[in-house]
């Protein structure tokens, strides 16, 4: 069949349409009967306690390295003392909520792609559906509501974990005294940071629970297609964490004031 | 109104006029038919012909571009998803690769409509049991469906559809791929729901065979057994064929009509 720019711009306003409806009802389900406790506290494990191993590690490199890139800078201009300052910032701002929103997003999205996907193919969604059961309230409710959730306290665990690892790097190669760093750390963070370090991981959790699901649900074409939805499963959601993160950043910077 | 919307609270499916194209490729059209409470309509008709899809579009799972589909009284085409789906916990389906929730055992499987409807654990134990009685399967209870053969996850889909007592039951091709000797015994379970429960159901199968043991064939429940009825009973199956050939009905009537059928392709389709 030929290419018809009209058939592709159909498709793809069609393919928002149904994740803006996906995502929309994923949410609004909460707010009504049924809802699937037991899924949702079993979501949570996969979700939140699976991914405590990568998370704390991400964390603790990404802290170190930090902590070890910074210091290089900062030795120029004679202010290591200030290493735990910067560290602390860019962990609880910016790095923490986007390390662990990606790491989440190659674990999970790919996971809820690929386990949503092959039942779609299998006909166990329309096997769901004709049982008088709603898809998108015992799939998706609980997986967004699970993911939003862990992954709030993911980023508080990645976060403190970031900060312990600038403080090895402190301590081992700095030389730097560890109640400095840990007092500067500290009182650097403000309100304002902390909050916006705490906002981005609900979104984040959000964009990777419904891009997951979203393509799950709309894998067709076999085993291929399960493979091909896992992979645009975490390519999108990678690539939406990290285009909202700029525009959150921004919307709050403006309505929080200069910070 | 239409007089198929007149009888369609006296009918278990009623489909009015229904056309339904996927992209250029034309799956049903025009079609329409009755599905009259207790009877049941087999579905013939080469790969391709539409009979899956008159299942799911009945279910709602499909929406047709033209006509309207009644279901138990309600008009399937006229509601909502959300409305659809305390319709749908009445008909029960047997899909034709079963289905199955791969990741839950035999028992949730089977017990998957009576934990969304909450019903006690005593209970679900009871029912899930002689469901699968029901399908002489109750020894694969702990089990997945991965562990079972292809004949014995086609009946635990027959028990899962049936545990809720449906008023309607939708079997997609349930012998589609199996043994005569299993076969026969699927065959022989749809018999008896058929006699012993009087649900309605539309069966699609393209094997002639087992269309033909439907209508010819009862279910003695002191043998526990599917017989053949005897010459000169007045016995009426409440079974008839319905064919399909490029989304058209070709053909509708009892299995006396359709082997005395003249039509050209009914009698190509009996020699195949």
């Amino acid at each position: 069949m030929a290419f018809s720019i009209t058939e592709y711009a159909k498709n793809n306003v069609l393919a928002v349409q149904e994740y803006s409806i996906l995502s929309w009802r994923g949410l609004a389900n909460l707010f009504s009967q049924p809802r699937y406790l037991g899924d949702i506290v079993q979501q949570m494990d996969t979700i939140g306690v699976g991914s405590l191993p990568i998370v704390v590690l991400t964390g603790f490199f990404t802290g170190a390295v930090l902590a070890l890139q910074s210091a290089n800078s900062l030795a120029r201009f004679g202010e290591l003392s200030l290493t735990g300052q910067l560290v602390s910032m860019s962990m609880v701002r910016e790095l923490g909520p986007v390390l662990t929103g990606l790491m989440v997003a190659g674990r999970n999205a790919s996971g809820m792609a690929s386990e949503l996907g092959s039942m779609k193919v299998t006909e166990q969604i329309d096997a769901m559906r004709a049982l008088g059961t709603d898809p998108s309230r015992k799939l998706v409710t609980p997986r967004l509501t699970a993911t939003m959730f862990m992954l709030f306290f993911l980023t508080i665990l990645s976060d403190l974990l970031g900060l312990a690892g600038g403080s090895v790097i402190a301590l081992l190669l700095l030389r730097l005294d560890l109640n400095q760093y840990w007092t500067s750390a500290w009182q650097t963070l403000r309100y304002a940071d902390v909050f916006m370090g705490l906002v981005k991981p609900v979104l984040f959790g959000y964009i990777i629970a419904t891009i997951g699901c979203y393509y799950g649900l709309s894998a067709k074409g076999g085993t291929q297609g399960v493979g091909r939805a896992t992979t645009q499963a975490v390519v999108a959601s990678s690539v939406l964490i990290l285009a909202v993160d700029l525009f959150v950043t921004r919307l709050l910077m403006v309505l929080m004031g200069p910070l | 109104m239409s007089e198929a919307g007149q009888n369609s609270t006296e009918k278990a499916v009623v489909f009015e006029s229904v056309c339904l194209r996927f992209d250029e490729q034309v799956v049903l059209d025009d079609l329409s038919f009755e599905l009259e409470h207790g009877a049941t309509k087999v579905l013939l008709g080469v790969a391709g012909s539409g009979k899956t899809t008159i299942l799911k579009l009945a279910l709602g799972l499909l929406c047709p571009d033209k006509g309207r589909i009644f279901v138990l009284g309600n008009e399937v085409t006229a509601m909502r998803e959300t409305e659809l789906f305390e319709l749908r916990r009445r008909i029960g389906i047997v899909f034709q690769e079963s289905a199955l929730f791969d990741s839950q055992s035999v028992e949730d499987n089977v017990a998957f409509r009576l934990l969304e409807e909450k019903v006690p654990a005593e209970e679900i134990q009871r029912r899930v049991t002689e469901a699968l009685r029901f399908v002489e399967l109750e020894h694969t209870l702990k089990l997945f469906p991965a562990e079972l053969s292809g004949g014995m996850r086609r009946r635990v889909a027959i028990a899962r559809a049936i545990i809720s007592n449906p008023e309607v039951l939708l079997y997609d091709s349930p012998t589609a791929g199996l043994d005569p000797v299993t076969s026969t015994t699927i065959i022989e379970l749809l018999v008896k729901q058929r006699d012993v429960y009087k649900t309605s159901a539309l069966l699609v199968t393209h094997r002639l065979q087992d269309a033909f043991t439907m209508a010819t064939h009862y279910f003695n429940p002191e043998k526990n057994k599917m017989l053949p009825v005897p010459r000169g009973w007045d016995w009426d199956s409440k079974t008839t064929f319905l064919v399909l050939n490029e989304g058209k009905k070709v053909f509708e009537g009892d299995a006396t009509e359709i082997a005395n059928s003249d039509n050209q392709y009914i009698q190509e389709y009996l020699t195949l």
